[in-house]
């Protein structure tokens, strides 16, 4: 027995407005359900478009929300959701923006968009206790070079070459308007030590210690790389930092 | 990585023992809190839901038109008080163009 | 005797067992929570849509532990795509049985309908052509599903703004043929059945003459809205984003008078307003069950 076509033909109409109103589908009162199936186009793609708004509303603010409809619409229709849990959607909403010619004179915009999707990931993450400053002390002075780090499972870092930090807080809430500088490099640390997410901007020698020991390299390979980077980096306040910002839950040794 | 600097097994420790001799502080104190920018609520994003999508069925039909200036600034968003460093303002551009969908 | 789906749970449940016969409830909105908790007078359930709990921890879990410490939980699934072509997503199950487990719901209930096609999930209640196919994936979809969590789910009717050339069953006889081969229970939307019959030109009272009522275990009241269909005639929305529009109060009157108190939810999912006015709604809905319970218990007395 033939499969019946309603699903396929659902698919590929729903997403696309040129396409003609699927064959078999009928309306009580007769003719073509053109605008009742357009209820449906509506359906998805306007709450596809909502959640992206509620997921991305610093972006949503940045551009103006008319705006943001647009390009919203644009990327439910290419990359409509994979799993049905949209708090997971926009994944690949940054990389879209970031190849999204007329949002090319706000480079700024995709680190921003980055910063909103670790966000709303660390607020549904894992609950995990941070790590204790006795872990760390437990281990004897010979064996810390080997030590690793087991990154929280709410911990980001979105390393920006712009003020992706504070153009994210002037536009989460109802913030005055202000002028930004975007043309200083941040780096956001995303973590969620108890129930709060919380974001802090931290120096770019100590975004790259972060990510090296997130990445799982020894405590030793981590400072190296982050003191290649800048010679200035301060190896004990950036450990002061992997003690206090919750974006680790464990060491080992 | 190409160049790295070694870092000894001696400064490691010092530099571990010097953060552990502030971290209790810090964790209280809250040299890092002063950082914290801020803290944004448990309001849920990206719900899923068993109603209707919102607005008329124009809003889900409706083709994107990139044609000529549509994407020009006009002033609704907050990018008009972000500046870049090369002194551009960061509105959107006009196109003079169809972009591929 | 009604069918209502009664709290039955295995020993060293995690949670107050409490009943949810004869009481009415408001879907659960996080925005709400500090009212709710500060609301001491509230004695209803409350419904999640079981998707927003699917995530590891944080403030989602926290929230629904203190709100289901304190009242019946309703657990109603929202894009399994029980009616899909295509196999159920298996991962996507686990966590729906894993929030029943972890929760001890009172109710859990999912739609007739499909969202999910190939590895899409289009976010709507997708409407199926009701045809034997269509009948043999429901049903072996809601075998899988109350296999997974150990229980009888609910199916609720959707609301649909077109027709299938192809469908071979009224919705009704589909629905009732779903509950003899699966065994599950109904969630009767009474919006949605105004919505549909409106859309289709057809009579509610009719579509309730033919419903199930024995298989009811849970109903659903919600607003809707109204556009037309382009050729002339009204075409309602399931937009849950306004109160509870007075003919649906009237069939739900009617179908409470036939089937006694039934667990009822009021939706409200846009344009989402105060605590006190979802809980007004639902206190409106409990003064139609308590009215009934008592000519009902009356009326089972004498017969």
């Amino acid at each position: 027995m033939p499969e019946a076509r309603h699903e396929q033909d659902f698919r590929a109409a729903i997403l696309d407005p040129q396409k003609p109103t699927p064959a078999g589908l009928a309306s009580a009162f007769g003719g073509v359900p053109k605008k009742r199936f357009d209820v449906y186009r509506n359906n998805v793609t306007m709450s596809l478009v909502s959640a992206l708004a509620e997921i991305f509303p610093a972006v949503s603010r940045i551009v103006g929300e008319e705006r943001f409809t647009d390009l919203a619409r644009l990327f439910v229709r290419e990359h409509p959701p994979k799993s049905p849990l949209l708090f997971r959607y926009g994944e690949h909403f940054p990389a879209f923006i970031d190849g999204f010619a007329p949002a090319a004179s706000m480079p700024y915009l995709a680190d921003v968009a980055r910063i909103e999707h670790a966000w709303l990931s660390a607020y549904h993450a894992a609950d995990d206790a941070s790590l204790s400053p006795e872990a760390l002390s437990a281990i004897a002075p010979e064996r810390l070079p080997q030590a690793r780090f087991t990154r929280h499972p709410a911990a980001a870092l979105v390393r920006s070459q712009y003020a992706a930090v504070t153009i994210f807080n002037a536009n989460r809430g109802e913030q005055e308007r202000q002028r930004i500088n975007a043309g200083v490099p941040e780096n956001g640390l995303v973590t969620r030590p108890e129930i709060e997410v919380q974001l802090v901007a931290i120096a770019a020698a100590d975004a790259a210690f972060l990510h090296e020991l997130m990445a799982g390299k020894t405590l030793a390979e981590a400072a190296g790389i982050a003191a290649s980077a800048d010679a200035a980096f301060d190896l004990s306040a950036a450990i002061g930092l992997v003690l206090t910002s919750g974006a680790f839950v464990a060491v080992e040794a | 990585m190409s160049t790295k600097t070694i870092v000894s097994a001696a400064y490691v420790a010092g530099a571990v023992a010097a953060a552990l001799s502030t971290a209790t502080l810090a964790t209280t104190t809250g040299a890092v809190a002063a950082e914290k920018e801020k803290c944004y609520g448990v309001s849920m994003a990206g719900k899923n839901d068993c109603a209707a999508g919102p607005g008329t069925t124009c809003a889900g039909t409706s083709k994107v038109d990139y044609q000529g200036n549509a994407w020009t600034f006009v002033d609704a968003g907050t990018c008009a008080d972000i500046d870049l460093p090369d002194g551009r303002m960061g509105s959107l551009e006009p196109l003079e163009r169809d972009l591929p969908a | 005797m009604n069918s209502h789906v009664s709290v039955v749970e295995d020993a060293g449940t995690r949670f107050p067992d409490y009943a949810i016969r004869g009481l009415s409830g408001a879907s659960f909105k996080p925005e709400h929570f500090a009212a709710i908790s500060a609301d001491d007078a509230y004695d209803g359930f409350l419904e999640i849509h079981a998707e927003n709990y699917m995530g590891d921890g944080g403030a989602p879990h926290r929230n629904l532990s203190a709100i289901r410490e304190r009242f019946p939980v309703s657990l109603h699934g929202v894009c399994m795509s029980i009616g899909g072509q295509g196999a159920l997503d298996a991962e996507h199950l686990a966590r729906f049985a894993a929030l029943v487990r972890r929760y001890e719901p009172a109710l859990v209930s999912e739609h007739l309908a499909w969202s999910t096609h190939d590895d899409a999930f289009l976010n709507d209640l997708l409407p199926l052509p009701y045809t034997a196919e269509t009948l043999a994936h429901v049903c072996a979809h809601i075998d899988q599903v109350q296999e997974a969590i150990g229980r009888p789910l609910l199916l609720e009717n959707p609301s649909t703004y077109l027709l299938f050339e192809e469908s071979t069953y009224s919705e009704t006889d589909f629905l009732e043929e779903v509950t003899e081969r699966t065994g599950c229970g109904l969630l009767l939307d009474v919006n949605n059945v105004f919505v549909s019959a409106t859309n289709h030109g057809t009579s509610a009272l009719d579509y309730l003459a033919q419903f199930p009522l024995e298989k009811i275990g849970e109903i659903h009241l919600a607003g809707h809205a109204e556009q037309d269909d382009g050729e002339g005639h009204v075409l309602l929305i399931d937009s849950h984003d306004g109160p509870v529009a007075d003919p649906v109060w009237k069939l739900y009157e009617i179908v409470i008078g036939q089937c006694g108190p039934i667990p009822t939810l009021v939706e409200w999912d846009n344009d989402i307003p105060d605590w006190p006015v979802l809980k007004s709604e639902a206190a409106a809905a409990r003064a139609i069950l308590d009215r009934h319970a008592e000519t009902y218990m009356l009326g089972r007395r004498h017969a």
